[in-house]
């Protein structure tokens, strides 16, 4: 079984975010990076099918060269070996970034049985990069997979929605795109780490094309304060709730 | 004309559609619909009622579920018989998942989760980027605007218009478009009854609740108050609860009457799910959470005595 899983380097926000100068993109200057929930649970699942079935497990990427340490901190999870396309450093929107996921899946020499994608990414909220690669290699794609079980040629998937649970089944070659709640990552082990050094990472080119989506400016949202009414500490409050919740009809 | 693709469940509305159709008709073209499956058809009188002039029915043997490769195959037909200005829906993981369809066969961008729409060339759009904390203004070129709604950025509005006039049509489904679809169904952890989506009363709790036993207070008080219990994702990630009650980005995002929270600090990916409800309480011992500022009432406390309190002082009230 030959699993690829594709990741994202991401800056990892906490509360709040800042902008750049020029409003195009978030200030990271203070930020480290990592890669989104999704995407720890999509490389788990490939160590795992690895693991059961035998096989190799390739990292995919496209980001600045500094996205090696995404990949070497994913490779040190379990992975064989990575691929990482150096772009400018500038966000590629949706089209160009498929389609040079598309150009280095296609070279790779491995016809990779499973595709994994995280669900959404955690800055960008395309919601199509995985669908449109699924089009371009002619593969079906299940998406949103919180459960999933390889049998026979096929991938057997849940999604979980909140009336409960839906199956699907996309017979390999397959995609699909997985959410956190999967399974648990684990984290590197020491000698995990080491080898993970010794690891071969491939640099690609792709040349930019012109964004179809082209983002001009970034701004943030407006979060104004609602300035909550505080009704009270603790159970003393209760009286002050119960009133509120008559008012707007809560019962 | 503005085609919106109204999303159902074997017949039965995801009312975020009605939104998508308010806001195809604040762009001032004419409106009309389309559903993927024979079963749409019931939807004529509230699609017509939100502004829809004709419903276009994709009907196929091989569409009785949600099948989201055929669904795009499906839009596609439409779009080059009909030639809309722009194909919009809901910014739900399927409307999402059914336009990336289109937009993939069609080889044209998709700009998802849009707050605002400029028809133009190129067309113009705001998004939501960040689990909702950024906003990006975009260009958009290409002759047709395929963009789905950011979840409850705007409120649905019905302009008492006559049932929606049905033009049922056979999409030119391949074999490739039906591989994928929902096989079966099951109710999974969900005890049934109310569900996230159609909660009026979502009480739901974080870290703070401290393990699964503590959800029963939260329980009893949500079934007090004809609602149901949701939750942060470290209580799914930790096991006490079923992902089916997540509330969040990477959850189910909701916008109930009322939404109390209790024991959530107010992780961005949280807040992104729970923002859009009409009245949000607190109830957490720090009164530096980050959740207070979106709340509209708070007591600062420890759950475990607040809500049991809470409990018996409304079912006192109620008499």
């Amino acid at each position: 079984m030959d699993v690829l899983v594709c990741l994202k380097r991401v800056p990892l926000a906490g509360g709040t975010l800042i902008l750049t100068p020029d409003s195009r993109d978030i200030e990271t200057k203070h930020l480290g990076f990592g890669i989104s929930p999704h995407e720890e649970n999509a490389v788990e699942a490939g160590v795992q099918l690895v693991e059961q079935m035998g096989g190799t497990l390739t990292l995919l990427t496209l980001g600045p060269s500094d996205a090696e340490e995404q990949l070497r901190s994913q490779l040190a999870i379990g992975a064989t070996r990575a691929v990482l396309i150096e772009t400018d450093g500038q966000e590629w929107d949706p089209q160009g970034t498929a389609a040079a996921l598309v150009d280095a899946i296609t070279a790779e020499e491995t016809k990779f049985d499973l595709i994994i994608f995280g669900a959404e990414s955690a800055d960008s909220a395309g919601y199509q990069i995985h669908i449109r690669v699924a089009h371009a290699l002619g593969r079906p794609i299940v998406t949103n997979v919180k459960s999933m079980k390889i049998e026979n040629g096929i991938a057997n998937c849940e999604r979980v929605v909140s009336t409960g649970r839906e199956h699907y089944e996309a017979p390999l070659p397959a995609i699909v795109t997985v959410r956190d709640g999967l399974n648990i990552p684990r984290y590197p082990s020491v000698p995990g780490r080491m080898q993970a050094r010794k690891k071969i990472v491939d640099m690609k080119k792709a040349e930019p094309r012109v964004p179809k989506l082209e983002k001009v400016t970034l701004a943030l949202a407006p979060s104004k304060d609602k300035g909550a009414e505080i009704l009270g500490k603790g159970a003393d409050a209760v009286p002050a709730l119960v009133d509120v919740l008559k008012q707007i009809g809560a019962f | 004309m503005i085609l919106v693709l109204i999303d159902h469940d074997r017949g039965v509305i995801d009312p975020l559609s009605l939104r998508a159709l308010t806001a195809a008709r604040k762009l001032g073209h004419d409106i009309e619909a389309a559903v993927i499956g024979s079963d749409g058809a019931s939807l004529a009188a509230i699609t017509g009622e939100y502004g829809a002039k004709v419903l276009h029915v994709a009907a196929h043997a091989a569409l009785t579920d949600y099948t989201p490769m055929a669904s795009g195959r499906a839009l596609k037909d439409l779009v080059e018989k009909l030639k809309p200005a722009a194909v919009l829906a809901a910014g739900s993981p399927r409307g999402n998942e059914q336009l990336a369809h289109l937009a993939a066969f069609l080889d044209i961008p998709m700009a998802a989760e849009c707050s605002e729409i400029t028809l133009g060339a190129p067309h113009h759009v705001l998004r939501a980027r960040w689990a909702g904390n950024l906003i990006e203004s975009a260009n958009v070129h290409s002759d047709l605007l395929v963009a789905t709604i950011v979840s409850f950025s705007i409120e649905p509005e019905a302009v008492q218009g006559a049932a929606a006039s049905i033009a049922q049509f056979e999409p030119d489904l391949q074999p490739a478009d039906t591989v994928v679809k929902i096989l079966s169904r099951d109710s999974g952890e969900t005890k049934g009854g109310v569900t996230l989506n159609d909660a009026k009363v979502i009480v739901s709790g974080g870290r703070g609740v401290g393990g699964p036993e503590g959800f029963g207070n939260l329980e009893e008080l949500a079934a007090l108050l004809g609602g149901t219990v949701g939750c942060s994702r470290v209580v799914t990630s930790s096991g006490w609860r079923p992902h089916a009650e997540q509330v969040g980005q990477t959850g189910t995002k909701v916008a109930p009457d009322l939404y109390i929270a209790a024991g959530i600090s107010g992780a961005m990916q949280h807040i992104a799910g729970m923002k859009n409800s009409k009245t949000i309480v607190v109830i957490n011992t720090d009164p530096e959470a980050p959740i207070l500022r979106y709340a509209d009432y708070a007591i600062i406390g420890d759950l475990h005595q607040v809500i049991p309190a809470l409990t018996s002082a409304i079912r006192q009230a109620k008499g």
